[in-house]
């Protein structure tokens, strides 16, 4: 674990994988909830790292963060959303042919993932879902789309999310959901929040 | 009974409503947004005696008209310009009193680029998380402004109107005074060639036409040169970060700026006056980076 400051007022804490950022993540929020981590205006996870923004004095909080152990996440910790998904995406042929099962089976797939929310980023409400096992990763296609329909179930690299509305992207597209992923009136306003774990279920 | 408002007149290149914008939303992807020009917003709700936090206008370039439908008092800072009530001159950087159905007109700016209209109870629009704050990057907050566009006004706080005694902001920067922004290193500044790194420091760039709400784009300097392959996975990013796209020129992020980028940040220009400027300077200003202490 490596925090570095960024700036006079945020620290950037790198580790090594998208499960030791859930474990600092889920630690980090239950530190911030205890007082331990005083002011805090933003606890941003991301890839390799969760980023803390508005601190005061960012280096005396990293040489105490460096001393930290942070315990390994539980599976079954963090809320669970279940999304119901129409699988009709474009790519859903092209999908199944890269993991060589017949196209009734990416619904099974997927389905079998409990995926948790690792960061959001891109668009407000856009959750990048991590869990798919690493087998079914894929590449992103080599021409996005201009369009891409809000709702569409996408998958790239090691990340699968839903579209919160129409925007371009270039992740593999294999389904579709009506569930809405961005309310800024609804609290929580994103239902992909970060620690937050996903299960598809594919819609009768 | 109709509310005090405003209406919108001559919109203008790209006028938008602008407060101090919508922290502690990053983690669900959400730009902080608010003023680019955070020290003008304020110096503008402090001359009205609004909160802190009121929303007002911030004009590009060729300011904005607006018609009073009501008697309300209006106050211009940030990019100086002509300001002109029905068309008798008017003080920038003072209370202006607008009687019922007269017309604001905020000129173009005559150095800088930004200039903010606040009006006393602040424009009340309605908050999205908290927020009265166009977010160009997301699409969040009201739209940008077009002409016929009817904006509320909200209720005037206890505080009076102000005057001349509250202190002025130092003009933007000129073509000629350049753009010195202080610079803490880090956090990625190791993944630049150390004679690169340390040729910024003695390096001019100039402002670029494509800046905006987003970040400050430079040009015609030297470009930073990685010292190491490979991409760095997306991390968190913060107002000021100074991030470098392949092409080598430092982009400094303003209020607009996506909450997770993918280019190493070299460092962080501290938000406050230094910025503040940054977010006044034209195309074509000179830009150095000195070192922050």
């Amino acid at each position: 674990m490596r925090p570095l400051v960024v700036g006079g007022e945020a620290l950037l804490i790198e580790v090594g994988s998208a499960q030791q950022v859930a474990a600092l993540h889920a630690e980090l929020l239950r530190r911030r909830d205890a007082g331990e981590l005083g002011a805090v205006r933003e606890v941003v996870p991301a890839a390799r790292t969760v980023l803390l923004d508005g601190v005061r004095e960012p280096r005396a909080l990293a040489e105490r963060i460096a001393r930290w152990e942070v315990p390994p996440l539980a599976e079954t910790e963090g809320p669970l959303v279940t999304v119901p998904v129409r699988y009709d995406g474009p790519d859903l042929a092209e999908v199944a042919r890269a993991w060589g099962v017949a196209r009734r089976e990416v619904a099974g797939i997927v389905g079998d993932t409990v995926f948790r929310v690792a960061f959001c980023g891109f668009a407000p409400g856009f959750g990048y879902l991590t869990g798919l096992p690493e087998r079914f990763h894929l590449p992103r296609r080599a021409t996005p789309r201009t369009v891409v329909p809000a709702g569409s179930l996408a998958l790239a690299g090691e990340y699968a999310g839903v579209y919160p509305r129409s925007s371009p992207g270039g992740w593999q597209l294999v389904g579709t959901a009506d569930a809405v992923l961005w309310d800024p009136g609804r609290e929580p306003a994103a239902l992909f929040a970060p620690g937050v774990r996903v299960r598809f279920e594919e819609a009768s | 009974m109709a509310g005090a408002a405003l209406e919108v007149v001559r919109a203008g290149a790209l006028t938008t409503v602008q407060d101090l914008g919508r922290p502690g939303y990053a983690h669900l992807g959400v730009p902080r947004s608010g003023a680019l020009d955070a020290g003008a917003l304020g110096l503008a709700n402090r001359l009205l005696g609004n909160p802190a936090g009121a929303a007002a206008l911030e004009t590009t370039l060729d300011g904005v008209g607006l018609r009073a439908r009501v008697p309300v008092t209006v106050a211009v800072t940030g990019a100086p310009c002509a300001v002109r009530v029905s068309g008798r001159p008017a003080a920038w950087g003072a209370p202006v009193w607008l009687p019922a159905g007269a017309e604001l007109e905020v000129g173009r700016a005559e150095s800088g680029v930004r200039s903010y209209v606040a009006v006393r109870g602040g424009f009340a629009v309605p908050p999205v998380l908290g927020s009265r704050s166009t977010d160009l990057l997301s699409g969040l907050g009201p739209a940008v402004l077009v002409a016929g566009v009817v904006l509320p006004v909200g209720p005037a706080g206890a505080d009076p109107v102000r005057g001349a005694d509250v202190p002025r902001a130092p003009a933007p920067p000129g073509a000629r005074a350049g753009l010195v922004l202080p610079l803490r290193p880090g956090p990625r500044a190791d993944w630049f060639e150390p004679a690169s790194l340390a040729a910024l420091w003695r390096a001019e760039f100039r402002v670029s036409p494509a800046s905006n709400r987003v970040g400050l784009r430079t040009e015609a300097g030297p470009r930073l040169v990685r010292g190491r392959g490979g991409e760095l996975p997306s991390e968190g990013m913060v107002l000021g970060a100074v991030q470098v796209p392949p092409d080598g020129l430092p982009v400094v992020f303003l209020a607009d700026h996506p909450v997770t980028g993918g280019y190493p940040v070299v460092g962080v220009v501290p938000p406050g006056p230094a910025l503040d400027a940054a977010a006044q300077a034209r195309p074509g200003v000179p830009v150095r980076f000195v070192r922050a202490r």
